[in-house]
This record gives C-alpha cells, structure tokens and sequence, in this order.
C-alpha cells in the first residue's frame, strides 16, 4: 500500500501524511512465510477475508481484521515546510535550523510552495478530492524534541481526501492469479514534522536534533479484530513503523495477539503500543507519550486558508507565483503506474504479474524500454530476457539496476544474434554470463572469441549425431522399444559435444531421420 | 446638539455639564486660533535637516532625559551605546546631504515583547530575562532602515497581559502627568490629596513604559504592541496619540505574541502626523508573516489637512455607554460628537448588538491562544531554566512556575480548560462564532453609511496606583480593555486621540475606530480633530528642567510640521 505514496513522496523534509484507511481489508491466516511475499509482491493484503487462529474448526467463529495505515512520508523539497532553512539527508545535527525551527520567539511560519504542490499532486496522483480551501491546525502535546509545544498540522480541513488506490496481489498456486484491490484514502494532511531525540541513557540526557527526523516513511498502523457482522472491535495503534516488512510483521503479529487475548477471554485496551522488531512483537508503550490529551486542536492563526485554484476559478491576471493552479499540477503528472502497467499489457502482451515487476524494480521499466528500443527480438523474448535472466542476476548479486555491469545496448545486440539465430539460447547464456564479468567486450566478440556460433555444417552434425548414437547402443533401443522421450537424451548429448553450438531443432531432425532409416 | 433622527439623545449632558461645555468649546476655538498663528512649530526632521541640532545632541538630550525619569521605570534595558553609535552614523548621512527620511535621526522606543537583535528582550519575565534575540521583528528593522535611534526597550505587563503596566517583573510603570504641573496644581487646590509620592498614578498598560517614554520626551514615537487595546489604553491615560493599526498592515514577525489572531504593532506618538510617519515605515506585507496583506494602501503615508468635514459621518454605537463611564469622559464624548455635527458632518447614532459579549468571547480566545503561545517557553532552549532535572517533565513545570508570574499561569490554566476536548466545543468554538457577530457588527455599521465610529478610550482618566491594585489584573483588564477589544477581535484599525484634562488635571483620550485597511482615512479624521481640540501638552518642566525645555519651548516635540 506504501510504495506507490513513495514514489510520488519521496526524500525531503516535510511531511506528508496520509491516513490510509483500509476498512476494507482482511487479512489471512498465519504469518509463516507470507511476510516476504508480502514486500516482493505488494501482497500484503488478504487473499482471504477470514482469519482464523488455526484451522477453523466447525461451529467456530471467524475473525476478521481491520487495519488503517497512517503513512508519514517526507516531501522531496529544497528547504522545509514552514521555513526557508534547507532539507538535507544527514546534515550535522541542528545544522539545519533556522530561528522558527528553533521556535524561537515571535517566528511566524511561511508555507513553502513546493510542498504544497507535492502534496496536491500525491493526492491526483491517488484520486483524492482536493480541497480548494484547506486549514491549519495546531496539536499540543509537550516533548522535548517538539519546541513550540505544538505541531502544525492539517486535521480539520486537509488538502486532499476521499481517495483511492487500486493495487493487484498475486495468488493462486504459483502466485499466476491477480487480484484486484482498492485501498480507500481518508485523507492527506501538509504537517510539520518533529525534531529527533538521542536518548543518552547511561547520562541520562536526551539530545535533540532540530534538523528533524531522518527517516522518509514512517507508518502507524491501527488495528482491531471482531466477528464478521458484528460491531468492529476496540483499536490499538502500533507506531513507528519504518519498514514496510516491519509493517506487515507489526500488523501479523498484533493480529494474532487480539484474537488470542479475546479467545482468552481478555480485552483490548485503545491504547498505543510499539514493535520490537528484532523479537517481532508489539508492547504497550505506558509512557506518557502515548496518553496525551491533546488540548484538542487549535486552528493555526498565522497561516491563512490555503487556497488552491483549478482553470475555471483562476482570477483572472493573477500572479502565477502567487497561486497554486491544480490543473497545472495534473498536466505534469507523470503516468501512473496503473497506466503504464495497462499499457505495457497492450503494447507487448506482457502478463499484469510481468508488468508489476517491471514495474515494482526501481529502473527496471526504464532498462527494459531500452532495450525494447534497440532490439529485433520479439517483446516477449525481451520480459522473458529482463525478468529471468538479468532480474535473477540482480537479485543474486543483490545489486540494483542502475549499478548492473550489463547495459541495454549490449542486452540488446545479444538478443539480436539470438534472434538471428547466429547462437543458441544456452550459448546466448554463456554471453550474458561473460558480459556480467566486465570485461568491456561486446556480445559480438565475446561469440567470435569463443567460438559460440551455431554449428551451420549439417554434413559435420551428422556425422556428431551418428557417432553418438554408437556410443549409447541402450538409449536407441530404448527409443525403438516406444519410449519416444529418450530422444532428448541423445539431442542433449549430442549439444554437449557441440559445446551447445547447435540448434536443438536441427540435432532432433537428424536424430529422427536417422532413427527411421 | 439637535437631535437627528431621535438617535443622538444617549449622549445627552445632564445639565450640570454645561457650563463645562461652553468653557471647553471656548476654549478648542481659543487654541484653534493660537494655531492659526504665522510661526508653526518646526519639525524635529527639520531641525536636523537644517542642521540646529544634530542627531547625536538628540539622542544624549534623549538619554539624559532617560535617566532624570528613570524613577518612572519607563525602560527594562537603555540602549545607550547602540544609541549614540545609530546617531553617528545618521550626523554623518545629514552632513552628506543622505537623509534616509523623516524618521533619520530620531529616537525611539521598542516594547519589551519586540525582538531586538543582540539586545535582552525579556517581555517583562521571569522566564525571558537574559533572552537575546538573534533577530530583528520586522517593525524594528524597518525603524532602524529609516535611519530611527533605538533608545531602549520599554516596560509592560508579562508578556502584555494586563491593563496597567503593574505587573511585569520589573515593577509597574509611573506615568508621568502624576509629576506634571497640571495634575500638580488641581492636587494642590484639593485639600483631600494625600501624601504626593505615593499617589502617583498607572499608565495604563500593557504598553505603558512606551507611553510613559514618550510622554516624558525621552523618545519621539515608540513601538507598543495592542491584543486588546495595549496601545490605546495607556495612549489615553498619558496624553498621546496611540494608533492600532488594521490586522495584516503591519507584520508581526518578532513582536512576541500574546494572541496570534489579535495582536498588531502599536504606535505611540504625540501627534497623529507622527503617527502616520511611523505606519508610513512600517505599514506593508512581510515575507516572514503570513498574515500580512499585500498593498492594501497607498504609500506614503502622507495625511491630508482636512478641510470640511461635511461629508463625513460619524457613528455613536450606543452600547458603548455603560454605567460605569466617568461623566466627565462621557461628557468629553459627547462634546465630540457636537463638535463634528456643529462642523457639518453627520453624526450617528449606530447599534454594534453583541458588544455585551465581547469581553467574555475575548477573554476565552485571548487565555486559549496564550495557553498554545506560551508551550514554548518550556526552558530548554533559551530563557529561564530551574534546578530541577529529575525528569523532563518535572523540569518543565518547575521552570514555567518558576518563569511565570500568577497572571500568565491564570490565563495558560483557563487556555488550557477552554482547549480541552470536552470543553472546545462549548468554549472555543462559541467564541470564533461570537467573534465574527462582533465583527459583523462593525461591518454592518459601516455598510449603513458610517465613516468612523467615535466611542470613549476609557472608562475614566489614569488612576492612583494603590487604587488600581485594589482589583486583581484579571478584573481590570476586562473593565479597562472594554471599549477597545471588540476593534481587536473585528482586524478594524483604531486610534485614541487624547482630548482634554479631566478636573484632576489628567488627559482623557477618545477612540475613533475607522473601516479595516481604511487607516488613512481613520487618521485624516483624527488629524481634523488633534487640530480641533488642542489637548495641552504635559508640563513637565520641573522634572525634566533644561531637557524637556528644548523639546517643548522650542517646539520640537513632533516629528512631523504640525500645522
């Protein structure tokens, strides 16, 4: 549910918040082995509307879980959201502060437009209303790493809200079944982020870093469980969730631990609880932090409304630098990746499952274009290409594809000698293993220097294929005795000794004629 | 006064009055004609421009002043050395013909809730003493680009929250007309007056160090700030000009706020034409505050001498008379409203319904905006921190008790009950909404065809200090802030304009409140009426001997050509 939000709210400093509601989402059964799916394949919602704690026994009643996600995600921005003092990844500590960050004193904050254009275009870009006229809040709550004793945020009347997000897990044996899904957005809210505390225990101190926090998701996820067709059940909220496979863990686990409290004939406390995540359990956090009374939320008096305006409201002479114009917003949008995923079905009869990959891969879509651009071989040939071969090295190596030694150019001349049938597919493996090595040569030279061509002499192939049936008198007999798949045998010994020069096809048809003479 | 329209009959004398009337009419007339004289008083600007005194025998004629009244208590922190270094630099601009302006070379005051860069701002608090900004508040700066001498910063209530200028940590404020020889000589002539040095009298607040500052001629023009009448209110009281701009004129980058959503830069001077010099400086949108506008005025600020007045109407919201108005202000009041009617302008009376609820709505949304403004004074980054660390949280509410005095903690604990969830809706939003019928009130006011409404300042002149404890703050703020917070809760520009000495011998000042963003036209008024009623200057000359007599005998005690 997160990584899309991530692309379009990338690295920065502000924050955008989305509150993603996910009433609609059950989950299934126990966590073994589904939490890496989860990541790989976006999966992490139920393939199964019903969660049981084992196998449903008969007359036993089912579960049903409800999670709501709050995803903080940081805007990609030059400087931060209420003042001009830069955003940069791991600046020195409170390098970064200017006299409002600090809260000093009569600093008044100032909106900063670019954060505000992030967050109209997250919410088109996940089918949210925006708001035309959208208000700042303040939520009051004392912590050290908070200096105005406040945060600025948007609860009343966000930028964005009633959106959606339409995502597919795969299922079904092989995983080949794609499920459509829709996650519902509550809202999305502009909201200043907090600064970090390093907490010194062996000093007891804390120190505070103004720069505000590091991290660029951060996830809170709200949960309950109840029988289906009865009221929803009492909510815990797990917080800081920084990973999403810490999240799926998170929600697994706090799943789990509802449904055998209330099976125990125990109950849930609305309360906020933390994940450990290297024992992977949550736990109540019975510090102060969690129980705040927020003295409800104040609207925020030294930031007017902020008023957006689409192509109809625009007033008319007005000041580009002074107005945010939606419309402008949505033509820069680049296409969706629900889009782009259609249309790679379209245009290359790409399996969705394929186009997900492609898609999920960070510059894989890009290498693959690429590829698609210089190359004669068919598309399929190409996804097969790019999503066995050269995906399976990646992940071997665990490297990412911008740091992959194979370019699309040479991929792609490689597929055209496949293509040609200058090489076969397992001498085409050979090459991709040799270009994976470095070593600057093309696909070209790599099948001159080693003597890959396909073996066109049909006169010396004979000759290689009577010779091996000599050899293997049992395999022939078999072969007349109707045990037509023995053909194989002999075809694979006769391409060993071809150094796999030689096109299956062709050995299969010699094999034949011979065997029937 | 004919009655028009059966509306102006609220403000009818009782008979007694009378008499006082005509002396006073006799008198503005009396005054009109001294003016009329061929030998206007010069300028200061043009003193300096002239070279008959230069910017730094200004400024030590300004700092020894300063000192001569310092029993006044109107400063927290004299800035002598930046003082006489500003004069420096503005004899050297004059000498090379590089005046940046009419305010070059002249000294001024700055409240202590304004933040001055690499100078204590303390806002009257324990909590903020030793505080040195690393900043200028915009009004500052923009003071200091015209080339003003910053004299020092000036005494409040903590934090602003207050109508006498009597409790901030540095002890209250004396306001000066309590040693003028007009208050001196009605105190002799009545055989009741105690002893005198005890007697002295509040300056109203919560601005009162920068009325008291002025009125002593220890500065030209100072920086109040006005939430709820903080600059108007010791205006009154001490004998000056003191003009609150429209919300969102003048920025509010670094004034320290009290209440966001109310607070504007106040401007305290002897006359309106200085006055509008200084907004002339100030007045314009800000970068660093949101909420300022962009160009609503037209600049300069140059006022108008208005000739007639004929086309003017003038509003008397009749709630404003309550029964707790002195007599002698209600019938200074109503002198007024003549006086524009006897000149041809209609005056009216007009209905603002909800000024009843006004002080109750202000009081909520004032102690709720505190409750969140003051959370960051938690002693972590700067300012007061106590002893105590066992625990952040123990530091936190030792350091703010500590910080605090009972005033400010009083209204954060109210802020902090009306902000509480069960209460928010009861308290808060009931306010916001009362708020809007209060300032609807004035928008329908002025939809009916009135130009600027005419209403008291205060409920009676400056009263004796021991009489003013008597009553805790919270008590005297909502009596003292009556006429004035309404203007504050509606963004309206407002100006008190001092009128005439009560029978003690003290200024009484009336308030003009004028349409929002229309604040030259709220001046151009005032001006006709400054011109009108010739308020008499404070006589200081015993305390203040040499000093003040080239500010008042020389008739350099404006900025501006008075005419």
């Amino acid at each position: 549910m997160a990584a899309p939000m991530l692309r379009w709210v990338g690295r920065g400093r502000r924050w955008t918040f989305a509150r993603v509601d996910g009433g609609s989402c059950h989950r299934r059964g126990a966590p073994t082995g589904s939490t890496s799916n989860r990541i790989r394949g976006q999966s992490s919602v139920a393939q199964q509307p019903l969660y049981t704690t084992q196998k449903p026994r008969k007359g036993e009643h089912k579960w049903a879980a409800v999670v709501g996600l709050e995803i903080h995600a940081q805007i990609s921005s030059n400087s931060k959201l209420f003042s001009g003092s830069q955003v940069r990844f791991s600046a020195p500590p409170n390098s970064l502060v200017s006299f409002f960050d600090a809260s000093l004193p009569g600093t008044l904050p100032v909106l900063n437009r670019r954060c505000v254009e992030a967050a109209v275009m997250t919410g088109l870009a996940l089918n949210c209303h925006i708001n035309k006229k959208s208000l700042f809040d303040r939520k009051h709550y004392f912590y050290a790493d908070l200096p105005a004793g406040y945060q600025i945020t948007q609860r009343r009347l966000p930028i964005a809200v009633n959106g959606s997000l339409t995502y597919s897990v795969c299922a079904g044996k092989k995983q080949s079944q794609v499920i459509p899904k829709t996650v519902r957005i509550k809202q999305i809210q502009l909201e200043q982020d907090s600064g970090k505390s390093l907490h010194d225990d062996l000093r007891s101190q804390t120190l505070i870093d103004l720069n505000r926090a590091e991290g660029q998701l951060r996830v809170d996820a709200n949960i309950s469980v109840h029988h289906p067709g009865e009221p929803l059940g009492v909510r815990t909220e797990v917080k800081n969730l920084n990973s999403i496979r810490f999240l799926a863990k998170a929600i697994d686990y706090e799943i789990q631990r509802q449904i055998d409290e209330l099976e125990n004939g125990g109950e849930i406390l609305n309360e906020t609880r933390s994940f450990h995540h290297q024992l992977g359990y949550t736990m109540s956090m019975r510090d102060k932090e969690g129980k705040q009374d927020y003295r409800w939320f104040m609207p925020e008096p030294n930031l007017p409304p902020l008023v957006l305006y689409d192509a109809t409201s625009l007033p008319a002479g007005a000041d580009p630098q002074q107005v945010i114009n939606i419309d402008q917003i949505r033509e820069t949008l680049p296409e969706l990746p629900s889009v782009t995923r259609e249309r790679l079905v379209q245009q290359y009869g790409m399996l969705l499952e394929h186009s997900f990959t492609l898609l999920n891969e960070v510059g894989l879509l890009e290498f693959f274009q690429n590829v698609i651009k210089e190359t004669r071989a068919e598309p399929k040939k190409v996804t097969s290409w790019v999503l066995n071969t050269f995906l399976g090295y990646l992940k071997q190596q665990n490297l990412a594809v911008s740091e992959s030694p194979v370019t699309p150019s040479a991929l792609a001349e490689l597929l055209d000698l496949l293509d040609s049938r200058t090489i076969s597919s397992a001498a085409a493996k050979q090459v991709f293993e040799e270009l994976w090595k470095r070593e600057g040569k093309t696909p070209g030279q790599i099948v001159s220097e080693k003597q890959l061509e396909l073996m066109e002499d049909r006169g010396a192939l004979e000759q290689l294929c009577h010779s091996v049936m000599e050899a293997h008198p049992q395999v022939v007999m078999d072969l007349k005795e109707g045990h037509p798949r023995a053909i194989n045998k002999l075809i694979g010994l006769v391409r060993k000794a071809t150094q796999s020069r030689a096109d299956p096809a062709m050995i299969k048809e010699i094999l034949e004629k011979k065997l029937s003479s | 006064m004919t009655i028009k329209d059966g509306c102006v009959h609220v403000l009818s004398l009782a008979t007694s009055d009378l008499f006082f009337l005509l002396a006073w009419l006799l008198w503005w007339q009396a005054g009109h004609e001294d003016h009329a004289g061929p030998d206007p008083p010069r300028k200061v600007s043009a003193a300096l421009k002239q070279g008959q005194i230069t910017p730094t025998e200004l400024c030590q004629k300004c700092l020894s002043l300063i000192k001569k009244t310092k029993f006044l208590n109107a400063y927290i922190t004299v800035s002598e050395e930046v003082a006489l270094k500003q004069a420096e630099e503005s004899e050297k601009r004059y000498k090379n013909g590089q005046s940046l302006g009419d305010l070059d070379g002249i000294p001024v005051a700055v409240k202590d809730n304004f933040s001055t860069s690499g100078i204590e701002t303390t806002c009257a608090s324990n909590m903020l003493k030793g505080y040195i900004p690393p900043y200028n508040a915009t009004v500052v700066q923009k003071l200091l680009d015209q080339g003003a001498l910053l004299m020092g910063k000036t005494n409040l209530d903590e934090f602003a929250m207050g109508s006498g200028s009597t409790d901030g940590v540095f002890g209250p404020v004396k306001n000066p007309w309590s040693y003028s020889k007009q208050y001196r000589e009605k105190r002799k002539q009545n055989p009741h007056s105690k002893n005198e040095d005890s007697d002295w009298l509040i300056t109203g607040g919560s601005s009162g160090g920068s009325a008291a500052a002025v009125s002593a001629f220890t500065c030209y023009a100072a920086l109040g700030s006005d939430t709820g009448g903080s600059t108007r209110n010791p205006a009154a009281h001490c004998g000056l000009v003191g003009f609150k701009p429209s919300y969102g004129l003048v920025s509010r980058h670094g004034l320290i706020p009290l209440v966001n959503s109310m607070d504007v830069p106040g401007i305290l001077t002897r006359c309106v034409d200085d006055a509008a010099i200084v907004l002339g400086a100030l007045a314009g949108p800000d970068p660093k505050d949101s909420t300022t506008v962009h160009d609503p005025i037209n600049k300069p600020f140059m006022l108008p001498s208005l000739a007639d007045v004929s086309k003017l109407c003038i509003g008397i919201p009749k709630e404003y008379l309550v029964p707790e108005l002195s007599s002698e202000v209600q019938s200074l009041w109503s002198k007024a409203a003549d006086l524009f009617e006897s000149e041809g302008a209609k005056v009216l009376e007009v209905s603002l319904p909800h000024t009843s609820y006004s002080i109750v709505c202000y009081h909520v949304l004032c102690t709720s905006e505190v409750a969140s403004n003051m959370a960051r004074f938690d002693g972590l980054q700067y300012g007061h921190r106590c002893d105590i660390d066992v625990s952040t949280e123990a530091m936190y509410a030792a350091t703010r008790r500590e910080g605090f005095n009972d005033v400010v903690r009083g209204r954060i604990l109210s802020g902090n009950f009306f902000l509480l969830k069960e209460n928010y809706e009861n308290y808060f939003v009931k306010a916001q909404k009362v708020r809007r019928l209060i300032a609807n009130d004035f928008v329908n006011a002025f939809n009916s065809g009135v130009d600027v409404l005419l209403t008291p300042t205060t409920l009676s002149e400056a009263v004796p200090y021991l009489e003013f404890i008597k009553e805790d703050n919270r008590t005297r703020s909502a009596q003292d802030d009556i006429f004035t917070q309404a203007v504050n809760m509606a963004g309206l520009p407002a100006v008190s304009i001092p009128v005439a000495l009560s029978n003690q011998g003290l200024p009484i000042g009336l308030q003009f409140i004028g349409r929002a963003f229309c604040d030259q036209q709220l001046l151009t008024v005032a001006k006709w009426f400054e011109k009108q009623v010739q308020f008499p200057g404070i006589q200081l000359q015993e305390l203040t001997d040499d000093c003040s007599a080239v500010l008042e005998n020389e008739k350099l005690a404006s900025v501006s050509l008075k005419q």
